[in-house]
């Protein structure tokens, strides 16, 4: 085996073409026939199948059920722009392997960030010492396994130099300049990111992934007289390079030009419940809190859930379908494989309004006996997996926006979101309305910003009484934060009407 | 990494940074280990250890600005990101604000220790970590039907730094902090209500180790019956544990970055009252012991105490020095250090008892701010207080108003300063607040 550093980085470049080839036929790895794509990444992290053995032979030796290593390499790149210049870089790199260990459903962890027999055998010690028991593990034959597809990309970022992105984040802040005059400051930014992983488990599973993210964005800003307001545009995709181009920054200047202009003759709600119509995209953000979270197997498992023991029964209109989708190409939310080395999946939570499915994790999925979802995901290789959602949605419904929008006497329109949160047990969730509008007797009238509408789960979702056939996935930078782990995702839902929430405002 | 190897490689890549073309450059090296067990049904639920470093440098290169990190740190693998970045760099735009600190601002040394570090950190047995966490537990385990769930920890960690700068700064910093927790949740009818206690130190011998369980069960059990009530206007009491979610937006506003890019409504504010005259906070570095205290901040600028707001009179933004430069103003600090409030004279339950009708809030459940307005709108839960006392819990609301208008309406301050964390905050009395409910 090529253990060359140098060399690595390289091959790392290739890996992109073998994972976009149709996969070979599954090989064992004993006979050495281990595909070209796998090969590559052993390269890559400088380790060899018998190293990967002897590590989990250690990580099993005081009587572990289970033990997987994650091996991950990190390079995250970050341009700024501010007063008119782009004139900041970031980079970042992260590099080690992630071993735990199970017995039962009880969790040893440790990381190494040096990949090396040694340190990677020390670390797998302390993490087998969550079981206690004098043990002797016979290696299982390695099967390669091959991950899936869902992002394929032309050019990857880790090959991508400062100067071929520094034009498009200049050109977002002059399009923005140039599209209102009331604008006064333009902060831009594009982050893109390549990970690769390489994941081996006591079951003798090996694969990969090769991640690719790109988070392209600006924020705002505009003075009126004396008001100064703030809105911002962000896409993120699993995509390369290829992805850039003038539309892209057209659409980004103009969508962030709208969102502030609206600010400034925005007002608030009165204060108390109201009918809510969640516009079409972004919106999904109530399927995120009021119900994505409290489907996550972990709290089910441990009762704290609101949804512990809803499995099977109706929780909401018959029209209503919810997924939670890791397998939507090229979505922010996709991977090809989860972290626990498990096909990824689309799962429905909710069917034909029956809650169908949690979200699970390899300790959830045994404790209830299901097969896994695909669902158990970390931020790094410093992390233990837990159940996490991918792309959540909800299926089109029945109805019409203008239907769903001229059944409120008095209400809010709300599209635009900045950040949500949601308590597991008592199912209280809330989202931040950045900007909206008022419904008065069936039509939008004035426009609304800064509130915060809460809400409980179970209610809400019984609460969705009409669903549009405007289905639309919101491809902004949503990042969800759980454990103090972030990991990616996104989330969509037709305009749907939500009888019921509380929404913040004022008292006359 | 001792502290030695941890210079002698910052000066290194330092060194080969300017070799290769950078003219001023900041090197930060810092690694930490930590340590970690959760315990669920009276079983090591998760065992955690982590031992990590990283680098970070600030290139300054033909007045172009970038700043990387990484923790790959052999040497022949530095040396190459380090090219790499330095060419990246050049595409850059000149941006003719950013430049090391002013070296006559740097901290010479001299200060004495602020006793931020357990020197004991290492020595602490794993299997007392594990029998803690166990212990918090006992506290709870079968006393109460209404339990469903309980999650108890044990955690601890060290972070050790350095910084060294080409126009002659270096510096070196410790800390070390342990906890213990526990979180509970119970049930009665659908709802399944929790709550979390965390007791944290900075010496494992000073870490309060009892009550913990206790306090998370009678929280969490408190919470039984939430409702939300109707909407209106009242008196708000936010508890001193959760009262830094209002601060938070005020701190943002001071930032050079915020005030620089107008997105701050405390632009052009400084001497001018802004706020209540109840309103007293001074930022302190120096506290023996202080979770903030420091000697010197990311950039190497000796720290100061300074009075933030002086009976609502706004006395400093925080201001670095490419911000400084960037608003022709001298800087300060990047960010607070040790937030120490003027306090009143009534503990929680004496700010309670003046309330005829209003809200004690506990918890804050999401919402946020607008950082140029000050407009803001958050998720809440707490008590119903009516005539002094608690009558019943509420949860499922918000507050909505603005900065400006809140902290013009402070009623009193309590005098149960939370010193678990480095925002010393009592529980505050505003009047007047705007609450949603049905």
């Amino acid at each position: 085996m090529n253990v060359n550093r140098r060399n690595f980085i390289k091959t790392g470049s290739a890996v992109v073409a073998g994972s976009m080839f149709l996969p070979p036929l599954l090989q064992s790895c004993q006979n050495v026939k281990i595909s070209e794509s796998v090969k590559s990444y052993l390269d890559h992290f400088e380790v060899s199948v018998e190293m990967l053995q002897k590590v989990i032979a250690a990580a099993m030796s005081k009587g572990g059920d289970y033990a997987d290593l994650f091996f991950e390499h990190k390079i995250s790149n970050s341009l700024g722009l501010e007063d008119g210049k782009v004139n900041r870089a970031f980079s970042n790199i992260d590099y080690g392997v992630g071993i735990r260990v199970l017995k039962g459903d009880q969790t040893g962890f440790a990381y190494s960030e040096n990949i090396t027999l040694d340190d990677m055998l020390n670390a797998a010690k302390m993490a087998a010492s969550i079981a206690n028991e004098k043990s002797v593990f016979s290696p299982v034959d390695c099967t390669e396994k091959m991950p899936a597809a869902y992002y394929k990309i032309n050019r990857q970022w880790d090959n991508v130099v400062v100067a071929d992105k520094v034009p498009f984040v200049q050109k977002v802040n002059d399009k923005i300049f140039e599209l209102d005059n009331k604008v006064i400051k333009v902060n831009a930014f594009m982050n893109d990111e390549t990970s690769y992983v390489l994941f081996y488990n006591s079951e003798g599973r090996l694969t990969y992934d090769y991640r690719p993210m790109i988070g392209f964005g600006a924020v705002c800003i505009m003075q009126r007289g004396e008001q100064i307001e703030n809105s911002y545009a962000a896409r993120s995709f699993r995509k390369g390079f290829e992805w850039l181009d003038d539309s892209v920054v057209n659409e980004l200047a103009q969508e962030a030009v709208d969102k502030t202009n609206i600010l400034f003759d925005a007002v608030k709600p009165r204060a108390g419940e109201m009918p809510v119509v969640m516009g079409a995209g972004g919106s999904g953000i109530l399927l995120h809190e009021a119900i994505g979270h409290t489907f996550e197997a972990d709290f089910n498992r441990k009762g704290t859930s609101i949804f512990s023991d809803k499995m099977g029964k109706k929780v909401a209109e018959s029209f209503i379908n919810i997924i939670d989708d890791g397998t939507l190409e090229n979505n922010r939310g996709s991977i090809n494989i989860d972290d626990e080395g498990n096909d990824v999946q689309k799962t429905y939570l909710v069917k034909d309004g029956v809650l169908n499915s949690y979200i699970h994790d390899r300790i959830s999925a045994k404790f209830y006996n299901v097969a896994p979802t695909g669902n158990g995901r970390r931020e790094s290789f410093r992390n233990i997996p837990i159940p996490r959602m991918r792309a959540t949605y909800m299926e089109p419904g029945p109805h019409s926006k203008d239907d769903i929008i001229a059944s409120v006497d008095y209400g809010v329109y709300v599209d635009n979101f900045s950040n949500g949160q949601v308590q597991i047990g008592a199912g209280d969730f809330t989202f931040f309305v950045k900007s909206g509008y008022l419904i008065e007797k069936g039509k939008i009238t004035q426009p609304i910003k800064d509130i915060n509408i809460i809400g409980n789960g179970p209610k809400a979702l019984a609460d969705i009484t009409m669903a549009a056939s405007d289905y639309l996935i919101d491809n902004g930078t949503w990042t969800c934060g759980k454990d103090g782990q972030s990991v990616p995702v996104t989330c969509g839902l037709p305009t749907v009407l939500v009888k019921k929430l509380t929404v913040g405002g004022t008292n006359a | 990494m001792t502290k030695e190897e941890k210079y002698n490689l910052a000066k290194w890549a330092m060194n080969h940074a300017l070799q290769k073309g950078a003219q001023e450059v900041s090197v930060s090296i810092a690694n930490s280990r930590s340590s970690s067990v959760e315990i669920r049904e009276k079983k090591i639920d998760k065992l955690e250890q982590a031992i990590q470093s990283g680098l970070t440098i600030r290139l300054f290169v033909d007045k172009k600005y970038s700043a990387h990190s990484t923790n790959r740190l052999k040497k022949e693998e530095l040396a190459r990101f380090i090219e790499q970045a330095i060419e990246g760099t050049k595409y850059l735009s000149e941006d003719e604000f950013r430049t090391l600190p002013d070296p006559s601002l740097y901290y010479k040394g001299g200060q004495n220790d602020l006793n931020v570090l357990d020197k004991e950190f290492a020595s602490v047995d794993p299997q007392k970590k594990i029998d803690l966490a166990y212990a918090v537990e006992k506290e709870i385990f079968g006393t109460d039907d209404r339990i469903i769930s309980i999650s108890t920890g044990y955690y601890d960690g060290m972070e050790e730094r350095v910084l060294v700068t080409s126009n002659g700064f270096e510096g070196d910093s410790a800390n070390t902090q342990f906890g213990l927790y526990a979180s509970v949740s119970v049930k009665s009818g659908e709802a399944r209500p929790e709550s979390y206690w965390n007791e944290s130190s900075i010496f494992f011998d000073k870490l309060k180790k009892d009550n913990i369980g206790v306090t998370a069960l009678k929280r969490a059990a408190s919470k039984i019956g939430q409702a939300k009530i109707a909407s209106g206007k009242m008196t708000m009491i936010v508890e001193n544990k959760v009262a830094s979610r209002l601060v938070s937006p005020l701190i943002s506003a001071l930032n050079g970055s915020a005030i620089q890019q107008k997105n701050s409504f405390l632009i052009d504010k400084l001497d001018q009252k802004v706020f209540s005259d109840k309103l007293t906070i001074t930022d302190d570095p120096f506290i023996v012991s202080g979770r903030g205290s420091r000697l010197f901040d990311g950039e190497g600028l000796a720290t100061k105490k300074r009075a933030v707001f002086d009976k609502g009179v706004l006395k400093t933004y925080y201001i670095d020095t490419y911000y400084g430069k960037k608003l022709n103003m001298e800087p300060t600090n990047g960010g607070t250090t040790n937030l120490v409030f003027e306090t009143g004279d009534k503990n929680l339950e004496g700010l309670i008892a003046t309330v005829k009708k209003g809200i004690l809030v506990t918890g804050f459940n999401g919402g946020n701010s607008n950082g140029s307005t000050g407009d803001f709108s958050f998720g809440i839960e707490g008590f119903l207080i009516e005539n002094g006392t608690i009558k019943q819990p509420v949860s499922e609301m918000n507050i909505t108003g603005n900065m400006k208008t809140l902290w013009s309406n402070i009623g009193e301050f309590g005098n149960d300063v939370n010193d678990s964390s480095s925002w010393l905050t009592p529980s505050i009395l505003f009047e007047g607040v705007d609450f949603s409910g049905i």
